[in-house]
């Protein structure tokens, strides 16, 4: 039975009651723990400073050449936060219920809660540090609103408010990286964890520039690694996202939460062509002056501004006339693949719908669409040659964001003592199903906040004895991950960790995507081992270990990958219903919409790594919902 | 933060001990320097006046400020005011040059301008030929000791001078060729100070390169008229 | 598409390079010039050769990781453009393409077409931040910043750090990267208590990697994929000198007092 020390008491006190209770670490003390960080992403680089801040000695992690390079820079949107400026009737607690619908009733209540309550400080916090959000001309702050609510709560700075976000913590690092609280190793990957007597102590690193295998030592270590969306291949993430840090520390015993919680995000730019590399995002907050239409009849391929108002279906609008286009993400992305499934698909491959402008343009005005937009638009324009100003955007909806991840407790922590996970990495907060602008506002919570009062507890309640890089068990997880990385290199096969991925991230898509079966997933997990197998006697390397060698470090990803993925599978498997992003079409309401089985699966699937060619092992930890009634999510 | 890694006690060496504050001394001495450029070139006009004009306004640049202050006082004030300008502003860019060579010891194979001019690319070696040019302009016509045949030179007789040095066309065309380079230089330059004591607000950048070479034009073509109008014989 | 590509080939910092020329066929007008080099290194890697290591993350212009000279211009030189966001359609069918790593004293060649950037990060050090512990932020509205004032922080806050300034500059100067983060934090109400502070040790970091002077020609803004503008390193300037006379009339005034 998995112990999620939720505390006792009123949902609104649960977190006050937490921080009184847990031990403190004297100031004086403070610099005798060291804490080792990975990622310098939202999460990682807020942890990192802000643990640097009180005085602990933190070093950072990262793969990049520099921690502003983290994929939270890419996160468009916004930032959600509870303080209810507009006076549109938002509060705590309708932040809290919103997500936790949004997640169509997966997550826990007291960990959403403090995750809404902590909004608040968020925003004031990030004003701060100077992150210039958009502003009233009475020089307050601006809010709009975003996919799956009814308020207008929403800070964001234009279409780039995940990088000015990124940019404060950033700059917040720095400071405490010059105060030589913290020490950065950038170009540096985590390949494993390291478990010392039950309690994790340490993680063993590669030098991108010269091949070297590190091991480093530390009293408590934050995973703040992000998502999994990659092993799509093609996906909004970018190239370098991976797992791998989180899926060493699955196979040392961390477990691993609702993997097959995958969430596809709707207004994307539609793939054109086989060698695409990447899928482009575009704001969710498109949704809030655009409309989403195909024709009404297949396979029209008049242009579209030539199809009369009549002839357009305005699906969502159609669907859900209360939400309209503004409904959640699964919801969207799963009406646009079914028009197109039908054969009314817009573009070039027929997997497009349209987002259409014209009517805001022609309320707003095009000066004040363009204030709003206009660095989205020009993007857009960038990449397929077309001006959204006159024609309506093409999009499709595309991998994004991974709900799954490491289990954790309501502490951050995972099962196994002194690994904490933040962010997109762990599994806490969004259940089936994230709400736009929640991601930002998460991966800050947990750094700037939770981390922060938690670690201390952990470090001040356990004795832990000092160890060194000399004992044996760093010792032999590094020679275990240079002998994993040599076996890589000594397959001088002939495909590349590329063709490996394309292919892992089409079957994933097809099998696992947007819609599973019993029967694809079934089908996936028959072709998984084939193709692992293929991986480690066919794949295509040169070089060595010893110097700067992307492809290494690719087909290393690509390793991990496709052991998730079967992962992914079993447990998409397992989940016979069909709940936010996850959507079984063997479980669905007469009118195609997901439909729970709270009887049976109203719980965490928690999995643990019972060896290789080995069955993982299932923990539950149960939901309870004390303070939210289940219902059937309805967006009509 | 801290506050130890920039400090002198004298804010005007601190100002010359930083790369953007030699910039700004740059700036400064630039400023002066096209003051006088400007003054200079009006006051070579007077030579269309003939040489009553041309010849008083010589002897008035001798009492300027008088009777405050003595014969030449003024000119003096304003000559050693020049002359430590021109040293700053060569200092520091001589400086600065080989800052910027040492910042990038690779050349590219290939490398394509979008934003710099002509004018902006030669200010080095068009700074240098200036520089050249007003020594020799100094002897020639404030000291008379190149360019003449002896005795040919004659002190505060302006007009002669001026008419007897461009006579000699490759004098002129050396000093035709020097104010063209002037002319680029205050195209860049006038415009560069202007930035670099941040006065550009971004929507007036157009009207300030505008106006920049609007100026450059003017002085070349005041001063270069001068030497013409002597060849062709208008000034004779 | 076909296109023949010289790409500078370097194995490390201390390694010489050299530029080698590679045909590429098969490339369609939608692909991007990364998922050209991408169908390069396939191909390299399927004869065992070394593929191209250059840098890349996001894909799409937001990262600053990628970047490197196209023809003599960074980033390709398109307006407001990484070299990620460069569509092959661009390009002539048949042409050759120079490419070229950021060359310059502090940005070190660490192989092929990537360079060590780190000394962004120490500029930043040196004081681009506000100090702000957490714990210690009053309510988010307590401060009001006037529209056009957060419109200008958000426009010099958008720079990527991706180098395209540097490498652009015929000077190697690293002054609209600086200028940018100073701008940003200056302008802002928050920013005002370390403002002179700030400037004076950017500035002095700045100048202590080894960068170049500024001399105006305009190349850095010219390239800048969020097309910063020149402007913000006059501000610099102005902070500067504000700076620098203002701790003087600082010491006079508490002398006298």
């Amino acid at each position: 039975m998995l112990d999620a020390r939720i505390p006792s008491g009123p949902l609104e006190q649960k977190w006050e009651k937490c921080r009184f209770e847990m031990q403190l670490v004297s100031p004086a003390n403070r610099r005798k723990y060291t804490i080792i960080v990975v990622g310098a992403g939202l999460a990682g680089a807020s942890a990192a400073a802000t643990l640097g801040q009180q005085g602990y000695r933190v070093h950072c992690f990262s793969y990049h050449d520099t921690p502003r390079r983290a994929h939270s820079i890419a996160a468009q949107g916004g930032i959600n936060a509870a303080k209810n400026y507009r006076n549109d009737g938002d509060s705590v607690y309708r932040l809290f219920y919103d997500t936790i619908k949004g997640g169509d009733f997966r997550s826990r209540e007291a960990n959403v809660y403090r995750l809404a309550e902590l909004s608040l400080n968020i925003i004031d916090q990030c004003v701060a540090q100077g992150v210039p959000f958009a502003r009233e001309y009475g020089g307050l702050l601006d809010t709009r609103s975003f996919g799956g609510v009814q308020v207008q709560r929403t800070f964001y700075a234009r279409g780039q408010t995940g990088q000015q976000l990124l940019l404060g913590a950033y700059q917040a690092l720095q400071e405490q990286i010059a105060a030589g609280t913290v020490t950065m190793h950038t170009r540096t990957e985590m390949l494993d964890l390291v478990l010392i007597g039950g309690r994790v102590r340490g993680i063993i690193t590669r030098d991108l520039l010269t091949g070297a295998i590190d091991a480093h030592v530390a009293d408590a270590v934050v995973l703040a690694t992000g998502g999994y969306s990659n092993v799509f291949y093609l996906s909004t993430n970018a190239k370098a996202s991976n797992c791998t840090a989180i899926w060493r520390a699955y196979r040392r015993g961390a477990l691993f939460a609702n993997p097959c919680f995958t969430q596809i995000h709707p207004t994307c730019i539609p793939q054109s062509s086989e060698h695409q590399s990447k899928l482009t995002l575009m704001s969710e907050s498109l949704r809030n002056d655009g409309r989403v239409w195909v024709p009404k009849k297949k396979g029209d391929t008049r242009p579209p501004n030539d199809i009369p108002e009549d002839e357009r279906d305005y699906f969502l609008e159609r669907r859900y006339p209360r939400f309209g286009n503004l409904v959640p993400r699964d919801l969207a992305s799963r009406a646009a693949k079914e028009v197109c499934d039908e054969g009314r698909g817009v573009g070039p491959q027929g997997r497009g719908v349209y987002l259409d402008f014209a009517d805001a343009i022609k309320r707003m005005g095009v000066e004040e669409v363009r204030e709003k937009y206009g660095n989205i638009f020009d993007m857009y324009e960038k990449i397929t040659g077309e001006d959204a100003y006159k024609v309506p955007m093409r999009i499709y909806p595309a991998p994004h964001y991974t709900m799954g991840g490491l289990w954790v407790d309501y502490h951050l922590m995972s099962n196994l003592p002194g690994l904490f996970v933040a962010g997109e990495a762990n599994f806490s907060d969004h259940g089936a199903n994230r709400l736009g602008a929640s991601a930002l506002m998460q991966g800050l919570a947990d750094g700037y906040f939770i981390l922060p009062a938690t670690i201390p507890n952990y470090l001040a309640t356990n004795s832990l004895e000092p160890v060194s890089v000399s004992h044996p068990a760093f010792s032999q997880a590094k020679a275990e991950v240079a002998e994993r990385l040599q076996k890589l290199l000594k397959i001088r096969g002939r495909r590349s960790p590329d063709s490996f991925h394309r292919e892992l991230g089409k079957l994933m898509w097809d099998k696992c995507g947007m819609t599973r079966s019993a029967q694809s997933l079934r089908e996936a997990l028959a072709r998984l081992p084939e193709l692992r197998q293929e991986f480690w006697e066919n794949l295509a390397l040169v070089g060595t270990g010893e110097e700067l060698n992307q492809s290494l470090e690719k087909a290393n990803r690509v390793s991990d990958f496709l052991e998730l993925a079967e992962l992914m599978c079993i447990d998409a498997l397992h989940r016979e219903e069909s709940c936010g992003c996850h959507f079984r079409i063997e479980s669905q309401t007469p009118d195609e919409e997901a439909k729970r089985d709270d009887e049976r699966f109203c719980y965490v699937a928690a999995w643990e790594w019972k060896g290789p060619d080995r069955a993982p092992e299932l923990h539950k930890e149960p939901l309870t919902f004390e303070y939210v009634h289940l219902t059937q999510r309805s967006y009509k | 933060m801290k506050t130890s890694r920039v400090s002198s006690a004298n804010p005007l060496v601190m100002l010359w001990n930083s790369v953007i504050g030699k910039k700004i001394v740059m700036a400064v001495t630039g400023a002066v320097l096209v003051l006088f450029v400007i003054a200079h070139m009006l006051g070579n006009l007077k030579v269309y006046g003939g040489q009553q004009t041309m010849n008083a306004y010589a002897r008035f640049l001798r009492e300027m400020g008088w009777p405050i202050l003595g014969h030449e006082e003024g000119l003096w004030a304003v000559r050693i005011i020049l002359l430590v300008c021109v040293v700053l502003h060569v200092t520091a860019a001589t400086q600065l040059t080989r800052l910027s060579w040492q910042a990038r010891p690779q050349e590219y194979h290939e490398w394509k301008g979008l934003a710099s001019t002509f004018a902006s690319r030669t200010m080095r070696w068009g700074g240098v030929l200036l520089l050249v040019f007003i020594v020799f302009h100094i002897l020639h016509m404030t000291f008379g000791v190149v360019g003449f045949s002896p005795g040919q030179f004659k002190h505060l007789a302006v007009y002669q001078n001026v008419v007897a040095g461009f006579s000699v066309w490759p004098v002129s065309l050396f000093y035709i060729v020097a104010m063209v380079a002037l002319g680029l230089h205050l195209d860049h330059g006038i415009w560069s100070a202007i930035q670099t004591l941040g006065f550009n607000s971004g929507r007036n950048e157009h009207v300030l390169k505008l106006v920049s070479r609007a100026i450059a034009v003017i002085v070349v073509l005041g001063f270069i008229s001068v030497p013409v109008s002597v060849m062709v014989g208008w000034v004779r | 598409m076909k296109f023949t590509l010289r790409i500078w080939r370097q194995k490390s910092r201390e390694a010489p390079g050299k530029f080698v020329t590679y045909q590429v066929d098969g490339i369609t007008p939608d692909m991007s010039f990364l998922e050209m080099l991408d169908v390069l290194n396939e191909e390299l890697l399927a004869r065992g050769e070394d593929p191209v290591a250059f840098e890349h993350d996001c894909r799409e212009g937001i990262c600053g990781s990628c970047g490197f000279l196209i023809n003599g211009l960074a980033h390709g030189g398109r307006r407001g453009t990484t070299v990620c966001q460069l569509s092959m359609r661009f390009f002539k069918d048949g042409e050759t393409l120079t490419l070229e790593p950021w060359r310059a004293r502090a940005f070190p060649v660490v192989r092929d077409l990537i360079v060590d950037r780190s000394a962004f990060d120490r500029i930043i050090q040196a004081g681009g931040f506000i100090s702000a512990p957490v714990g210690s932020a009053p309510d988010a509205n307590a401060i009001l910043v006037p529209k056009d004032i957060a419109d200008t922080a958000f426009e010099a806050a958008a720079c990527i750090g991706c180098g395209a300034c540097v490498a652009a500059c015929p000077n190697a100067s690293a002054m609209l990267f600086t200028a940018a983060k100073l701008v940003h934090l200056n302008v802002l109400p928050q920013g005002q208590p370390q403002r002179y502070q700030r400037t004076l040790n950017m500035v002095a970091a700045m100048e202590a990697e080894g960068f170049g002077s500024c001399t105006n020609h305009g190349e850095c803004a010219a390239v800048c994929p969020k097309e910063i503008p020149l402007e913000f390193i006059g501000r610099m300037n102005r902070d500067l000198r504000r700076a620098i006379f203002r701790r003087r009339f600082e010491r006079w005034r508490d002398a006298t007092q």
